[in-house]
């Protein structure tokens, strides 16, 4: 029987059309709202099923950043987890806070709570970077199923469907292992009411980097976050024909 | 004496000389991947000394085409039975002894799902934090970013020593491979065979039409087209457009099409001449993916759609009756 780590993250939510801080230093995030990286909630879901399956004895949710991403801890724990870890990060070390150093966290907490199996999103949609699974497995070297969208367990570990550019491919990976979910690896179940109270009772442990050993020196400096360049307006079209000389004019055709 | 224009030249050739890139080649055995041109015009926007890399089963075709580059110093050639697959597993001891050997400043991939995959393992084997879908470099240190969606643009400045970075192929022309003839060698050799992953099979989606990430015309449906069968709509207008075809998001989870034509934040990005969004409103996420095309046509029966706020032209019609008729019409 496995114990999962599920990292999950705190953004701002994927419909909130989000904007750049006139002193070009990052985003507003004052008053957004917030919600769960929608990969992540696919990472929580598959952590469930696998207990629901007996594929996993215990679901431990696992969140770094400021004491809001409690809120995000209560949602995966509402969704099935059984106990979460908040590791504290706040302020300028929350600024600067990267994959790297949350996949350092993710792994000496791994090691420090006896997990087999790690899942996270495959990215989150803040800084669309893509490596903590990847740095995690690394630094435990541990076999990564990166883009997973579909995930099954067999006697020698796991055999993982990755979604890959051309198409699909097949890997099967030793245990312990990281996975990172894809979009098509589920459809991940809402919070009944019921669940969000029970989950309000689920223990929750907060502890700091500096904790867990972890250096949260940062890696890079931000020079400027800033608008993309807006796009002219266009035209709208009376009909086909006109659309094809457009396409005519411009050497498209 | 020098003037201060070109001491200053003077001074950023030295620096330039003192970076080493290595950009990891993309290739499936047979050929070499397109987007490994635009990543080594990445590398020669950072200056410096280049060599690439090519690891695989079978290294041949790919050595040989990007041997012919301009600027490329040395191509590396590790031939071995451990890479099948180009598992993130048994590529990352490869480049990091490599890494041992030459002391690179700059380690380059493409910013496919290939190397998606694989520089994040090999920068945390660093200790150093990996840049993703690089759009711009500024200078050695210095690049730049999307983050939120492409809804922000980042520019960044690494403090690690080596800087591990993925190339977003359409941010970048691709190097023509030509005027080189870099020497070719072995890459270190190494016990490259894990165990901790096996590779077991592909299902690649078979095409005779251009590629999605590097077309010049692409045709993209969305939900409006309500079923698979209807996408053949699209399929005789890329047909006459010489185009690729992609999809949304929602025409993907619909199950109309396979998930690997999909455009945007979590899919593919892509930046052709011309991009015909058929059935398709224009979801943040979608728009991420294609908003640096050079043309952008929007074929949508609701006004109100947001990918109307981007195209060039809108048309405000049924596909069903308006996608024919301009595949006739072509």
């Amino acid at each position: 029987m496995s114990r999962v780590l599920v990292g999950v993250k705190r953004v701002i939510d994927y419909a909130v059309k989000i904007r750049v801080k006139p002193d070009k230093s990052g985003v507003v995030t004052d008053g957004v709202k917030h919600s769960m990286n929608p990969f992540d909630e696919i990472a929580v879901e598959e952590a469930v099923r696998m207990k629901e399956k007996k594929l996993a004895s215990e679901v431990v949710a696992v969140s770094c950043g400021p004491a809001q991403a409690q809120e995000t801890l209560r949602t995966a724990l509402a969704m099935g987890a059984d106990r979460a870890i908040h590791v504290e990060v706040a302020g300028k070390e929350y600024e600067t806070l990267q994959p790297l150093h949350v996949a350092k966290i993710l792994a000496k907490l791994s090691q420090d709570e006896k997990a087999d199996i790690i899942i996270v999103g495959k990215q989150a949609i803040d800084d669309d970077s893509n490596q903590t699974a990847q740095m995690t497995a690394a630094i435990l070297d541990w076999p990564q199923g990166t883009f997973a969208s579909k995930v099954e367990k067999t006697d020698a570990g796991l055999t993982v469907t990755r979604e890959i550019d051309g198409g699909l491919e097949v890997i099967k990976t030793k245990l312990p292992a990281v996975l990172s979910a894809d979009l098509r690896l589920n459809e991940p179940r809402y919070a009944t009411l019921p669940n969000i109270m029970k989950a309000k009772k689920k223990p929750l442990k907060k502890v700091t980097a500096k904790d867990l050993g972890i250096d949260l020196a940062p890696r890079i400096k931000v020079v400027s976050v800033e608008d993309p360049p807006v796009r002219q307006a266009g035209s709208v079209l009376p009909d086909v024909d006109t659309l094809v000389s457009k396409l005519k004019e411009g050497g498209h055709v | 004496m020098f003037s201060q224009s070109s001491r200053q030249l003077f001074l950023s050739s030295q620096l330039r000389r003192l970076q080493s890139t290595l950009v990891i080649a993309e290739h499936n055995n047979e050929t070499l991947s397109a987007v490994t041109q635009n990543t080594l015009s990445a590398a020669k926007k950072i200056g410096g000394d280049i060599s690439v890399l090519v690891a695989g089963t079978k290294c041949g075709p790919a050595a040989e085409k990007i041997a012919k580059a301009g600027g490329v110093s040395k191509v590396l050639v590790a031939e071995n039975e451990a890479f099948k697959g180009f598992t993130a597993e048994s590529l990352t001891p490869l480049i990091l002894a490599t890494q041992k050997q030459f002391n690179y400043t700059h380690i380059l991939a493409p910013a496919t799902a290939f190397g998606k995959a694989l520089l994040p393992r090999v920068a945390a084997k660093l200790d150093v934090s990996p840049i993703t879908d690089i759009i711009g470099v500024k200078d050695a240190n210095t690049f730049v970013r999307t983050i939120y969606a492409g809804n922000a643009i980042l520019t960044l400045e690494a403090k690690d020593a080596i800087k591990v970075i993925t190339v977003r192929g359409t941010a970048f022309a691709p190097d023509a491979l030509d005027g080189g003839s870099a020497a070719v060698e072995k890459a270190p050799e190494g016990d490259y065979k894990t165990d901790l992953t096996e590779f077991v099979s592909q299902e690649l989606t078979k095409s005779d039409r251009p590629e999605l990430t590097s077309a010049k015309n692409i045709v993209s449906g969305g939900r409006g087209l309500k079923s698979g069968d209807n996408f053949k709509l699209l399929y005789d207008l890329a047909d006459k457009l010489n185009a690729a075809v992609g999809a949304s998001r929602a025409a993907v989870d619909a199950g109309f099409v396979p998930n690997d034509l999909q455009i945007g934040q979590t899919g593919k990005i892509v930046a052709p001449d011309l991009y015909i969004a058929v059935g398709i409103s224009g979801a943040i996420q979608h728009l991420a993916g294609m908003k640096d095309s050079k043309t952008i046509v929007a074929i949508n029966k609701d006004p109100e759609a947001p990918i109307f706020q981007v195209s060039d032209y809108g048309l405000v019609a049924d596909l069903f009756k308006a996608v024919p008729e301009l595949t006739g019409k072509l």
